[in-house]
Formats: structure tokens, sequence, C-alpha cells
């Protein structure tokens, strides 16, 4: 099963033809991914050649869609025209776009954010995200898939490098699906979102939660924890020595007052029984030791 | 600064009181005979409590303004040394309200808040009275127009003598919010004088920066005469550069994977005399050897740093062009004339890391070891920083 996923998953990419998207590709075909098209207005009817596999462009999402059965877009369109892409994606009724485009207006996410809420077909994941793995299934996004395995552990974070530590420091035991959601200030889906989603994901057993400063978002995931998810979660989060009013890094990241603290959020999060890790190490042998003890 | 958002405010038609910035007190002078009778001088710093300061002053005539000018420039309120102060014309208030857009993370929409109390700090209205203060949620597609404009002002209970005038200035701020890509505009207070007028007395505007590629305008708002000279020449260089008051350089990639190593080298800093992290800097995931020059530059240029920690799992990017990246780095360095003379820890994990760890072993750079885990290299670190402490 896993979650968002599966092997099943018909991908395609909006901006293959570009560097970043070519580069890409390639990558997410090496590791099994069935890319089924690419989309570059204007440039329809042309194909690119990868290693393995020459995958067909189209001018539009809704050709592709039409002609593929495509249920994944994967955007990497520069910020400039990232809010037509996804707008696309969603009028041809993609049900999973993973937004991978950094430094988008917020602006601009707020609008395709809601404009796919309206929709009530599609899910949006990032922006600015790595995306997500169904590691030997399915990759969509830029996620290295060569640091891990399957295995049973769901795992959900904000940043993409600690992603690949987790998942690499876990590769004894392999995962389900890890979702890289993104560090921007507004994000198609929240820690929330893929709590509720591996929670009812029969193939995951513990769930891995990362987060970092800034916002409320991971002390709303832990009032949900509690109230909602009944498998074991463990905790992270980055950013304790932050100082406040300064952006580290994601323009989501910064301690504003009080609020946004890694302290407040480690709190919550322990209050509701999420067992936290000082260290991305110590956070994953608080999660072997879970899922050895099963 | 409030005038730079009253200039915004203007541009999309929130009435605001005629004013204009000066940076001497014969300035201040000339704008105030020409706005004519009393007016106001307020220091322009990016702070709150200038009032209090005393950086805010009434002046009965142009005289009395370059005076009260004098007085205020050069004033340090908090730490931010008032330059340029805003002459306006002085009014009389009858009653202030509060109004403001911005960006309601939680719910991924905006949030009108509106207020018939305003002029005092709004956190602490909403903590201590918050039934005073109108939150609505606002569709960032059906955005702001009349209607919206008076559920919001009608929320807050503005009473009929003003209301249609507020309702007019929420769609006006609406405009300042959208067209300007900002993510907070406030007016506090926004005031009603006796006549009748509602004018934005003071007010606060952030701009998004992704969406500068739209707003070649904006780059004349950024402030970066404050900034720490680090983290400028970082900028200039195109670091994510973030400067702290520890002794150990940090350097990663990813800006979690960096946040995640300042704690930790924090954590083995408290077993080393309370050694911490220098600063915060991601070069993101190519690491070439320029980025990480640059990168081990700036760090190297901060006196207060003892120990240098590079942080980086090789992911996209495997390990041993990581390595690769850093053994160039040190001939770019060298070739600049730069010496490296702190220690370095290297941690690099993940992709070909064996291959990694290899090629820097067989690089044999000077003052630079490596350890293999990211807690054991915090702690490596740390006891470096501390016992190079006296140097």
């Amino acid at each position: 099963m896993a979650i968002f996923l599966t092997e099943s998953s018909k991908v395609i990419v909006q901006g293959m033809t570009g560097s970043e998207g070519r580069r890409h590709t390639q990558r997410m075909l090496r590791s099994g991914t069935a890319v089924v098209g690419g989309v570059t207005p204007g440039k329809g009817g042309q194909s690119v050649d990868f290693e393995g596999a020459t995958v067909p462009v189209y001018g539009s999402v809704k050709e592709v869609v039409d002609a593929t059965g495509a249920d994944v877009s994967v955007v990497f369109v520069p910020p400039r025209f990232a809010k037509a892409a996804v707008v696309e994606a969603v009028d041809a009724g993609v049900p999973l776009v993973v937004v991978i485009t950094e430094g988008i207006p917020v602006h601009d996410t707020a609008e395709f954010f809601q404009y796919a809420q309206n929709s009530g077909t599609t899910r949006i994941i990032g922006p600015n995200c790595p995306g997500l793995i169904s590691p030997g299934r399915s990759n969509a996004g830029i996620i290295p898939a060569d640091i891990t395995k399957p295995g049973r552990i769901g795992l959900v974070s904000k940043s993409g490098t600690l992603t690949y530590q987790m998942m690499y420091e876990l590769r004894d035991i392999g995962f389900s699906t890890a979702v890289g959601i993104g560090g921007d200030p507004v994000i198609g889906t929240t820690h929330i979102d893929a709590l509720a989603a591996f929670e009812a994901d029969p193939e995951t057993d513990a769930i891995v939660m990362i987060g970092e400063i800034g916002g409320d978002a991971e002390e709303r995931a832990a009032d949900y924890v509690r109230a909602e998810v009944t498998k074991p979660v463990v905790g992270y989060v980055a950013g304790f020595t932050a100082p406040e009013g300064k952006t580290m890094g994601h323009a989501g990241a910064i301690v504003s007052g009080s609020s946004g603290t890694a302290v407040a959020k480690q709190e919550a999060l322990e209050a509701a029984g999420v067992r936290v890790g000082k260290t991305p190490s110590a956070t994953a042998q608080l999660t072997r030791e879970i899922m050895q003890a099963r | 600064m409030e005038y730079q958002a009253k200039e915004l405010f203007a541009a999309h038609g929130v009435p605001v009181l005629p004013g204009e910035v000066a940076d001497t007190p014969e300035d201040a002078r000339r704008v105030a005979e020409r706005i004519g009778g009393p007016v106001v001088v307020k220091a322009q710093v990016k702070t709150g409590g200038r009032g209090k300061a005393g950086g805010v002053k009434l002046a009965g005539s142009a005289d009395e303004a370059a005076e009260k000018a004098t007085a205020i420039l050069g004033l340090d309120i908090k730490g931010h040394v008032v330059r340029r102060v805003l002459v306006t014309q002085a009014s009389d208030i009858e009653q202030e309200f509060y109004i403001s857009y911005l960006l309601d993370r939680a719910n991924r929409t905006y949030l009108a808040m509106a207020s018939v109390e305003g002029g005092m700090d709004i956190e602490q209205l909403a903590v201590e009275r918050p039934e005073a203060l109108a939150r609505i949620r606002v569709d960032a597609i059906a955005g702001v127009d009349g209607a919206k404009a008076a559920e919001i002002a009608d929320a807050a209970g503005f009473g009929p003598d003003v209301r249609d005038r507020v309702v007019d200035v929420l769609v006006a701020l609406w405009a300042v919010f959208t067209a300007e890509d900002a993510t907070l505009v406030e007016v506090n207070p926004l005031v009603k004088t006796p006549d009748g007028h509602v004018v934005a007395l003071d007010g606060k505007v952030s701009l998004d920066e992704n969406a500068g590629f739209r707003h070649p305008g904006h780059a004349a708002y950024e402030d970066s005469s404050t900034a720490d000279p680090l983290e400028a020449r970082a900028r200039e260089k195109d670091l994510n550069y973030v400067k702290l008051d520890g002794e150990v350089g940090v350097i990663g990639n990813g800006a979690g994977l960096v946040m995640s190593t300042l704690d930790v080298v924090a954590y083995a800093g408290e077993e080393y005399d309370g050694v911490k992290p220098a600063n915060f800097l991601d070069i993101g995931g190519g690491a070439s050897a320029e980025i990480m020059a640059n990168g081990l530059e700036i760090i190297l240029s901060d006196p207060a740093v003892r120990s240098v920690f590079v942080n980086v799992f090789g992911g996209i990017t495997a390990c041993d062009e990581v390595a690769n990246g850093i053994v160039q780095a040190f001939a770019l360095l060298d070739s600049r004339g730069d010496e490296i003379t702190h220690p370095l820890v290297v941690r690099l994990d993940g992709n070909n890391a064996e291959l990694g760890r290899r090629i820097l072993r067989d690089a044999e750079l000077p003052h630079l070891e490596q350890v293999d885990t990211m807690d054991g290299a915090a702690r490596r670190v740390a006891e470096l920083a501390a016992a190079n402490r006296g140097s």
C-alpha cells in the first residue's frame, strides 16, 4: 500500500525538458518509477531519451492525462510559472501534484492551494520540498532512492536532508513511504495529513515525524497524534539553538517572540506521547527500538 | 519602516497624512514649512516603542521641527540608531482602531484582523481581550471586495460614523497586500480625526522576498545597513549564512540538517566549557568547490571561530563529489592566499561515503580530520574549539 504513491502510480513531470527536470526524471526512472510523460508547453510531440527509456513530451497536462491515465505530477517549473503549472494539473484532474520548485511567492502558493481545495480532486505536496518516495515502488521528486530500502516505517519531514539522514540511519529497517512536505509557510500537505494517511496504512507500523522551528504545525500535529493516532510516533525537532527573529534557511523557519520555538514543539509532542529524540541519531535509535520490539 | 509602509499605502489609496522623510534638521525644517502648521517628527527605525524612547515629538513650527529633528536624529532606540525622521502633518485623534491582513499558516490562507481598540500592542490585546479583536478568514482566490470588507468591519463593531470609510480603507489595504506581495500589512493605529476622516497614522508592511522578481522596486526597501558585516559578505556570494555568537563554525547541506547540526554542536559543547555554534551556513545540494571555498572563507574570517565542522549528507550529490569539492576548495583558498588556520572536522555520510572519506584521507589536507558520525564529529569539533580557545 504505502501512502500517496505506489507501484501503480503513473507519474508525469512538468518541466521535464529543463535541466533539473531532466536530471531528476532520470533518477526517478532509475529507481523504478513509471514516468509516462513530460509536459512542456510548445514542445508537445517531442520526446526525451533517458538511460533505459524514451519519454514522450506533451504540450499540456490534459493531453498526457488523456493519453496515459497519469495520476501523479511532479512540478519542476521555475517559480514565476509554477502557479499556472499547478492550476493546469488541477484542471486536468491529477489527484497528486508534487511541487519541488523552491522560491514560489507565497501568494501564488496560497492561491493554487485554495484552487486545489476548491477542486476537491487534487492533493498538493510542497512546494519547496523533495517530494516523496515509497522505496522499491515509486519515487516522485528528488529524494535519493539508493540510501534506504522498503520497510514498514512511515516518515514525514519538513526538511530534505534530514529526511535523507533519517532514511539512511534506518536503512536496516526500511520505509513504507517517506514524505518531504517542505519548509515554506504555506504547504499543500501537512504533518497531520501524512500522519492520518500513515495511521490508515496497513503497511506502516511506526511513524517518524521531523519538524523544525517556526509556526505551530508540530503543536497541532501533537494534538492530532493524541486524539487520532494509535501507532507509535517518534519525533525530532531541529532548531533548539536558533535565535529569535532570524530566518534559518527555510522561509518558514523563524522564531517570532515566544512562538515557534523548538522547546515548545518538543514539549507538545512529548505531552502527546510522542518520543522525541535529541539528535537525528538518537531519534533513529528510538525508532529502531520500537520496530525491534514488535 | 513607517515611511516606506506609508509610501505603499498611498500608492494603493490607503489614506495617510501628508509628510516626507528628512535626514537632517534642515530638511525637516523645509518639509515642515511645506506642510504648514503643526507637525509630528518621528524617528524611522525598525522597532517599536519609539514614543517612549523620545523618538516621536510634536512641533508647532518649522523651527521647532528642526529642533526636534536635531534631538531625534542619532538617538539610539533599542540598538537602532536613528538616521532619518518622518515629518508629517499633526492631527488630532478622536479614536484609534486597528486593521491588518496576514498570512494564516495554520489554515493556509489569509486572515483579516480588526479592532475598534487600536493604538496598543495588538499581541497584548489578542491575549488580554481576544473578544475585542475580530478575526475573519479571507479566501485567497475570492479576496476582499466591498462586501467582504463590510463583513470584517461589522465583525469588529465599527460604528456607523466611520463604518463606510473603514470599509474603503479595508479594500485599499487589500490592494496593498496582494499587489505588493506582502505577508503582512498592518495599520496601527487607524484613526478617526475630529473632522470625521479616517487615516492610517502608522503602519507596517512585510514583503515576500520570493516575489522580488515581479517587484524590482522592492529592492529599495531592503535594509542592509544594520546587517552583520559577515552576513552582508555572505549575501554578496549568495550564501545562506546567519551569524551566531559561538566558536564552532558550521557548514552543511540543507537547512534542516544545518539547524540540526547547530543543536548537536551546542549539546556537545555542554561537555566542553559551553562551546557553541558560530553560525548557520547552508551550502545547498551542489557542494561545488567554489561554494565550499566561499563558505570556508566567510567562516574563517569570523574572529570568534576556533574550529570548523563540515557536516554533509551525500544524497543527490554523492560523498565522493563532496570530498573532491573540499579538496579543490582547499586549493582555491590557497591560491587566494587564505590560510586554513583552524582545525576542521568533516563528517561525510550517505551515498559513496567510503569513497568520499578515502579521497579526503588520501589528500592529507592540513588541519582536517574526519569523524564518521554526526554526534561523534560534533563532540570532536567542540573539544577542539575548547582546546583552541586561548589561541
